[in-house]
This record gives C-alpha cells, structure tokens and sequence, in this order.
C-alpha cells in the first residue's frame, strides 16, 4: 500500500489542518526512518492584501505523490515558485531534502506549464533531453556513449525516439512537453515539481506521462508535487491531495478531501463530488473562481 | 571616376604576392576573430542578444574614440567602453523588453558622445573613419598580441561555461530550478560579448560589427539545428568571410569591411536559398515521423 493514510478528522479550524501534524498509528513504517524530501511548517503567502494560503504545514515523502488542486489564482503554481526558491514565504519555512530552499537545486526536477521554443533553437530534440542529464555541468561535452544511451533511453521513456533528431522549434506543444519530462526525470530527482505536465497533451500521451511520473515516485522514491486543475488523469496514482481554494487549504488521500463536505467547506459554497468509474466528478464550483474542466 | 577605375579600386591584384606578407598578422587576427564571433554568435543567436550587439559597438565606438582623442591605445579604449556597456545591459535588462529600452536609450547616448570625442581629434582623418568602419590593415605586433590574447580569454571561458549556459540560454527557467547559476552566466556572458565586440571592431567597425558576431550564427541555423554542426558552419561561415575579405581587398583602395560584410551576407543568402529548398524536404520528413508515431505504442498524434 502507498500513501499516507490520514484519518479525516472534520474540523473547522481550517487554518490547523490534520495531515501533517498527525503522523498517526497507520502511517507506513518509511515515515518514520525517512527525512521528508519536502517539509513546509506554518507557510503563508500573500500578495499584497490577499492571502494566497497561510499556516501550511505539509511533508511529503520520498516516494510520494502529492497533488496540488484548487481553482486558478489559488496559489497552485506559487507552491511551486516557493520549492523552487524563486518566492521567498512571507511566513513559516519551507525545507528542501532538510535544508532552506535555495534558488534551484540539483536534487529537484521540474516540469514547468508548456512554452514553446523559437524556430530557430540550435536544440534538436535529444540535445533538450540531454540538459537535463548533464546541462549542469561545466565545460564541452567529450566523452559522448554513455551519454548518448541514457537519452536514447529517456526518449524511449516518453515516446520520443521517432522525433529524436528533429529540431525542438519544429515540435508541437505536446511533442515538447514530453521532452520536459525526459528532461526533468533524467537526473533522478528526488523531488520532482510539475506544473500543469499534462496540458496540451492528448489522452494517450496524458496516460504515458503520469505514469512514467508514477514510476518516478513510487519505484524511484521520489516526492513528486504534481499541481494540476483535473486530478482524473492521475487519480491512480495520488497518495495525498493538497485542495488549495480561497486562502484556505485541507490536505488527505483523495477519498478524504475529494468530498462534498470538504470541497462545500472550502468554497463556502454548495459543491457536490460524484464518483463514477473511478473518475471524480466535482459539480457546482464557483464560476468566479474556477475553470475545471469538470464543471457540469 | 569611370566604371573601370572604381573597379580598379575595389579589385586590384598586381603584385598580390609582394602584399601578402605584409598583411600576415592581420590575417592571423582576422582568423583568430572569425572563431571567436562564429562560437560567440551561435549564444548571441540564442539569447536575442542582436540588438544588444549593436548598442555595446556604439559604446565601445566612444571607448575608442576617446581613447584616440587622449592618445591612449585604441583597443583599450574600445574593450573599456564595450565591457562597460555590456555590464550595464546585463545588470539592468535581465528581461528582454527592459533590454531593448535600454538599449535604444543608451546606444544614440554612446555614438553622440564618439562623435563629439572625434570632432574634438585633430589627428588623422583615416583614425576617425577607420572605428567606424574597421582598420585591421594597420595591424601591428603589440596590437596583434592583445588581440589574439583576449579573443583566446574570451574562448577558454566560453568553453568553460559552454553547457550551462546552453542550458541557461535554452531554457532559463529550468536552469536556474536545476541550480545552474543563471544569472551569474547571464553577466558573465555579456561580458565577454563585449570584449568579443570590442574585437571585432578593430576589423569591421563599430557600424559592422553585426556581419560578424550575427550573420555567420544566423546562416548556419538556417542550415542545421545540431549543436555540434551549428557551432562549425558557424565558425567556418566568420572565418571564410574575415580572411576572404582581409585577402580580397589587399589590392584595392577600400577598407576590408565591405568586402566582409559582403561575403558574410552572400553565405547568409546562400543559407536561405538552400533552407527554403529544403523545405518541402523538412515537411515530408515531419509528416513520416507523424504516421511513424501512428503506427507505433503512441498512436494519436498530438496537439
């Protein structure tokens, strides 16, 4: 079994969720040795007078993954700026593998929202790829075998060797945004961000990406923070979901948070969650405050 | 002048063998600034860097210009205006749109005050004309060091820093989420394109500086999207295009810059030509790779 089984305790001061604060009796024996790979006490963040989420404490685990959902301007992304070391907390800390975030770190991997490359980028599909294997390190590259079997293997990973010499301007959206993941997986992070991974990719791509995301945290060990609007394409996979919506936050396995209870609580409004083959149907959100592909 | 005399001028070849040898230190600086405007241009390329190569030459014009009026050596007047201006630029405009209103503040400040350095000069006309417009004839030992010295500085640590700021340059944001330095690089790399300019404007000029550090990068990705092979036909095109022009305009009465500027522009061309051939060849090879993918474990396409 994966996952942090948390017990859902209803509670209404939202501002002191459960999840981490409870390691609980069930909590799998790893928890207990294991350093957690991302650990945020007491986080808050604002811009100007509006609070983004304040009072967040979370760890996630290696080997655990942890979505991120909520409404646009929710805060999803800035979660992710804040592990990146690119927003600084206006409260509480935020700490990497043990250590303050710093700007960047060789132990994060990143799949950032889709952007697409000039035409003219001197990068052919395989040589993205390989920054992420050694683009980090200095001087030319010399030594070039072993270096060229682990991208001709990550390109395998995401479907990518018919379009391995093709110039990256020349790729669709999709075509691109599998790259990023063969790029981001390459150097084995142990904590790996994504930002929206699946956009612009259809159904079958959307299905070989998370999985290959999956095999990352869970055979690879590493905490994967996966911020996304549609949690059905990985529902299999999530161990935990951080719900982010209007300053507030609840983290739990999906079954705990993806409820009408929860979800009416934390929109201050009527929601209603439906299952139905597996898939979570979430009907009534806000309109103001949502774009979910959900919405009936 | 009639037609034929102008010819004359421009291509005149008696004695060709006599000249050659006098000309030997500015071939060898001419080649030794091919390699390095050819590997600096393929960044410059990347980075969108165009624009800012013009500004830091008009600043590294003042450098210059300055240093001729106080008689101080011209090479150093011009690396000291160049590097000034390309530290500024990589400071200030981290974000391209900063970057271009700086530049296009600060580059008509720069060739204004080169204008006023030069109106107060009461030296040779030639000197004034020639940092616009290139003067490598004149090239002599001392200069010959100091040229070929720093353009092999600027090479060392550009190969030094290759990866990363390929990197960098590629992709910034996920760079920096790696911990690559990006903004270190960032104002590193400026600093050695302002030497890398204040170079090439002892061969071309303040005004021509683009046909070197642009031109040959901008060519070779027409043809290919390979780094290794961007990086050779980048170097090849600058080098083909110094030396060619240092040889062809031996005999004339002009400056070498436009027979540079020339031969840089006909490759460029010849680069487009061969491109916009390929085409079609390019939208096939795309269209196989599609029904490829279709047939195999990814069968949609997508968006």
């Amino acid at each position: 079994m994966r996952g942090a089984p948390l017990s859902f305790a209803p509670t209404t001061d939202w501002k002191s969720p459960m999840a981490s604060t409870n390691p609980g009796p069930a909590a799998p024996p790893k928890q207990a040795a294991v350093r957690p790979a991302v650990s945020l006490r007491g986080a808050g963040l604002s811009f100007g007078t509006r609070t983004l989420w304040q009072g967040l404490d979370v760890d996630i685990m290696p080997g655990e993954f942890l979505a991120v959902l909520g409404p646009n301007g929710s805060g999803k992304t800035s979660l992710l700026k804040v592990l990146l070391g690119l927003q600084a907390l206006d409260e509480g800390t935020a700490l990497l593998d043990g250590r303050p975030v710093a700007r960047g770190s060789r132990a994060l991997g990143y799949i950032p929202q889709q952007k697409s490359f000039p035409p003219e980028t001197p990068l052919r599909a395989r040589d993205l790829v390989g920054l992420g294997v050694d683009g980090h390190r200095w001087g030319v590259r010399w030594r070039t075998q072993g270096y060229t079997e682990r991208v001709d293997a990550l390109l395998e990973d995401v479907g990518a060797r018919s379009y391995a010499d093709t110039p990256v301007g020349l790729l669709s959206g999709g075509e691109q945004q599998r790259l990023r993941a063969a790029q981001a997986l390459a150097a084995d992070p142990a904590v790996l961000l994504c930002d929206e991974p699946l956009l612009s990719l259809d159904l079958h791509h959307q299905q070989a990406v998370s999985a290959l995301i999956n095999r990352q945290s869970h055979e690879r060990n590493s905490a994967v923070v996966f911020v996304t609007h549609e949690i059905n394409p990985v529902i299999d996979y999530v161990d935990r979901v951080l719900y982010l919506a209007d300053g507030r936050f609840r983290v739990g396995a999906p079954s705990e948070v993806m409820t009408s209870e929860v979800l009416s609580d934390l929109y201050r409004s009527p929601v209603e969650v439906l299952e139905s083959n597996g898939r979570i149907v979430v009907v009534g959100l806000p309109d103001a405050t949502t774009h979910h592909h959900e919405v009936v | 002048m009639d037609f034929q005399e102008a010819l004359a001028a421009v291509f005149t070849f008696d004695n060709y063998a006599e000249l050659l040898p006098l000309v030997r230190n500015s071939l060898l600086a001419g080649a030794v600034l091919g390699l390095l405007g050819g590997l600096i241009g393929v960044f410059v390329m990347m980075r969108d860097l165009a624009f800012a190569v013009h500004g830091i030459a008009e600043l590294s014009f003042a450098g210059a210009a300055f240093a001729l009026l106080v008689g101080a050596n011209v090479v150093a007047g011009s690396l000291v205006g160049s590097v000034l201006a390309a530290l500024v630029l990589g400071l200030m405009g981290i974000r391209a749109r900063d970057r271009n209103s700086i530049i296009g503040v600060v580059m008509p400040f720069g060739l204004g005050l080169g204008i006023l350095f030069l109106s107060l000069y009461e030296g040779r006309a030639a000197n004034k004309f020639g940092l616009l417009t290139g003067q490598i004839v004149s090239v002599d030992d001392v200069q010959l060091g100091l040229l070929v010295g720093s353009a092999v500085v600027v090479i060392v640590v550009l190969a030094a820093i290759w990866r990363p700021l390929t990197f960098a340059s590629a992709d910034a944001d996920l760079a920096e989420a790696r911990g690559v330095p990006v903004r270190g690089l960032s104002i590193l790399f400026m600093v050695l394109l302002g030497v890398a300019v204040a170079l090439s404007i002892q061969v071309v000029g303040a005004l021509l500086v683009l046909s070197l550090l642009i031109t040959p990068a901008a060519a070779a990705l027409k043809l290919t999207a390979a780094p290794g092979r961007v990086v050779v036909l980048s170097v090849a095109f600058a080098c083909v295009s110094v030396v060619g022009g240092i040889l062809l305009a031996l005999g004339g009465r002009v400056p070498i810059s436009p027979y540079v500027t020339t031969i840089s522009f006909a490759i460029y061309l010849a680069c487009r030509l061969i491109a916009s051939r390929r085409v079609t060849g390019t939208a096939g090879r795309r269209t196989v790779s599609a029904s490829a993918r279709g047939s195999g474990v990814s069968p949609t396409p997508s968006t």
